[in-house]
């Protein structure tokens, strides 16, 4: 590991020792084998997106102006706050804190039963599953008709009368992340139960003596110990809420009104309407709220090969 | 300060691993006791049944004169040291002292204080912000024993403290473990698979052998008359020679040799029955070349096979009536290979074993 960082570091120390000459240094064999890659994602990735960035100002700053300051399907000023940026608030805060929590707590009670595997196995499952078909599962599972709908039928029974979960501007949100998180928490599950396994269970057992209880151990040595990987999964599934489409598309398309919409469904309706400049311009925002989080996960990625 | 007591103590794992079978050990208040035996022979399990980490399977476990087989950790008034150290990674050297404190509301001044104390006993002021990981083997093993001195516990639990550092620094740190005992007054139950660190730090010993206690006693006692084979083997170093003997009344028969007994050691030998093959031991720092001036001493002619100079001692391997014999012998007595020596062994330094039973008969 540390032999390969060294070499891979050292690469364009040698290239400049080599002399001013611009090429002189690069090596034919890995030209060969970059340059195709290289040239793919400009075709299909850089010159898109500085196309995106030119179309998104084709009526000056208009656009910008009127997605920020008079789009209130994209963000809403009045209150009750509302809009896909605030729709991808909620989710970014309960969807990504929901796995995390659950996955910690499913990490640490699973390494307490004998059940373990079937457990992780189980809660893993759903990952397996397309975002897509996870949509229409949970359609059904929310459908207002007690026949199909797994959660009005259960009301039933206590003699509630069928709610229509996901035509409900109240309770649509809730419902989707809810959905979200089965999706996802397995993830967070499987990424910190791996890193349980790394905690010496002498430390445990240290904090036991020191006189803590099962508790204070949880949030004051395993929570913080896994601060690493809690931080990965916080960083994954931030990406994963800002470029959140196929789960809200398939189960509501932003609705009821556009009481669950989000950005990559918003910036999608837009492009349907043919309003080219101003989903360009919706990307563009999406692009930039991205940025910091992926200076936060280089950064984190660096100091890793450092502690390494 | 407390007593710890183990009263026909058991601990088993599932059906048939017995890790501790049968204890019986009263350690007294304030004292230092070393549980010392081969890798796997129990000693963590019973350390870690005192700390409550493991559940007793039967018996009873007293510290002071209250039962707490059934006493959480926290509420034992114990502190442990661990093989691995098992420092709390995320947090600094001053955290990791202070936790225990923290967790039982102790005021802010207080922690302070003490962690001070702690720190400036074992050397750590200048560490207290770094974290574990900049720390040195050496002074990661102070860590852990600031963090169970900052305590002030009634007993201190340490597991074989000194197994990862090297050789030159745990002669070191087993000094200033014994300083702090002296200093603390703390009772303590030290465990170690190194009968070294066992004589030099133990006010007592126990020894323990596949989960069964073999004997309890003072260094001394231990290496003067132990009770059986196995610690006879175990402690003392270089080991024990053993040589397999046949009674002959108040004699034994080595081969084709006499050796002609007196004392507790005759009637050793005329216990058991003429013909009876019995197990005579012997230290080799006991062995003198015989000179004709030793009068109560069996004679044990040998061949000299190796010698290996040790400075003032020299280490001479010898065979004996076919049983390798090492002797520990001052290098002026000029031993060379080929030598055919006599080796005598002072009457009470021999110590006589029944070969079945391996229970000592005499010595
Ligand atoms: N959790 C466990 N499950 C089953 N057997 C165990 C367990 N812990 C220890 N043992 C067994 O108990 C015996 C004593 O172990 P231990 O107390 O660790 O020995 P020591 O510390 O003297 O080296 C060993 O045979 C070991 O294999
Ligand atoms: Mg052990």
């Amino acid at each position: 590991m540390s032999t390969a960082t060294a070499a891979r570091e050292s690469a364009p120390d040698v290239a400049k020792s080599r002399g001013p000459k611009f090429l002189q240094g690069w090596n034919m064999a890995a030209l060969i084998f970059i340059g195709p890659a290289v040239l793919l994602l400009a075709v299909f990735m850089i010159y898109p997106a500085i196309r995106t960035v030119v179309l998104s100002f084709d009526n000056g700053l208009d656009n910008y102006v009127q997605l920020l300051t008079a789009d209130p399907r994209f963000l809403s000023l009045r209150w009750p706050p509302g809009g896909s940026i605030f729709n991808n608030i909620l989710w970014l805060l309960f969807y990504t804190g929901g796995c995390i929590v659950i996955g910690l707590i499913v990490a640490v009670m699973a390494t307490r039963v004998r059940y373990e595997r079937i457990i992780k196995a189980i809660v893993f499952l759903p990952m397996a599953i397309a975002a897509t078909a996870l949509g229409v599962i949970w359609r059904f599972v929310y459908s207002p008709d007690p026949d199909t709908g797994l959660i009005n039928a259960i009301l039933g029974v206590v003699g509630v009368d069928p709610i229509s979960w996901l035509g409900n501007a109240t309770f649509v949100n809730t419902a989707l992340i809810i959905a979200g998180i089965w999706g996802s928490a397995g993830f967070a599950v499987v990424i910190l139960s791996a890193a349980l396994k790394g905690i010496s269970s002498e430390i445990l057992e240290a904090a036991r003596v020191d006189g803590a209880t099962e508790g204070q151990i949880f949030r004051r040595i395993i929570v913080p110990m896994l601060s690493l990987p809690i931080s990965v999964i916080a960083v994954t599934l931030t990406i994963n809420v800002v470029k959140l489409f196929d789960l809200v598309y398939i189960m509501t398309k932003g609705g009821p009104g556009n009481a669950s919409n989000v950005i990559a469904v918003q910036m999608y309706q837009q492009f349907s309407a043919r309003n080219f400049d101003y989903s360009a311009t919706v990307a563009v925002v999406m692009l930039i709220i991205l940025i910091p989080v992926m200076i936060f996960n280089i950064r984190r990625f660096r100091s890793e090969r450092v502690v390494a | 300060m407390a007593t710890v007591t183990f009263d026909h103590l058991y601990k088993r794992y599932g059906e048939d691993v017995i890790a501790v079978n049968d204890l019986n050990l009263e350690i007294g208040d304030g004292e230092f006791i070393c549980l010392v035996g081969p890798s796997g022979c129990g000693k963590t399990t019973a350390l870690r049944c005192v700390a409550g980490l493991e559940e007793i399977s039967d018996g009873r476990l007293l510290i002071g004169d209250r039962v707490v087989n059934n006493v959480a950790p926290k509420d034992r008034d114990i502190a442990m040291v661990f093989q691995s150290y098992a420092l709390y990674p995320h947090m600094s050297v001053f955290d990791n002292l202070a936790f225990g404190l923290k967790l039982r509301k102790t005021k802010k001044e207080d922690i302070d204080r003490r962690v001070k104390e702690a720190a400036e006993i074992l050397g750590l002021e200048r560490f207290l912000d770094r974290k574990p990981k900049a720390l040195s083997g050496g002074q990661r093993q102070r860590v852990a024993l600031g963090r169970a001195i900052v305590r002030e516990p009634s007993v201190f639990l340490m597991d074989e403290p000194l197994s990862n550092l090297d050789a030159k620094l745990r002669v070191q740190t087993r000094a200033e473990i014994a300083r702090l005992h002296q200093r603390l007054g703390t009772t303590t139950i030290y465990v170690t698979h190194d009968q070294v660190e066992a004589m030099t730090m133990g006010d007592r010993i126990a020894v323990m052998r596949d989960g069964i206690l073999q004997q309890v006693g003072t260094p001394q006692e231990l290496y003067d008359h132990p009770v059986n084979v196995f610690v006879a083997g175990f402690i003392g170093s270089p080991s024990m020679n053993f040589a397999t003997t046949k009674s002959e009344g108040k004699d034994l028969m080595f081969g084709g040799h006499k050796l002609e007994l007196a004392g507790e050691q005759a009637r050793a030998a005329d216990s058991r029955p003429d013909g009876a093959s019995v197990l005579i031991g012997f230290r080799p720092e006991h062995i003198e070349i015989a000179n004709g001036q030793q009068t109560s001493a069996v004679r044990i002619p040998a061949t000299v096979d190796v010698v290996e100079y040790l400075g003032n001692d020299e280490l001479i391997h010898a065979q004996a009536e076919g049983n390798e014999i090492v002797a520990l012998l001052p290098s002026d007595k000029k031993v060379a290979v080929g030598d055919r020596v006599d080796f005598a062994v002072p009457m009470e330094k021999l110590h006589i074993f029944d070969p079945d039973s391996e229970k000592a008969l005499a010595g």
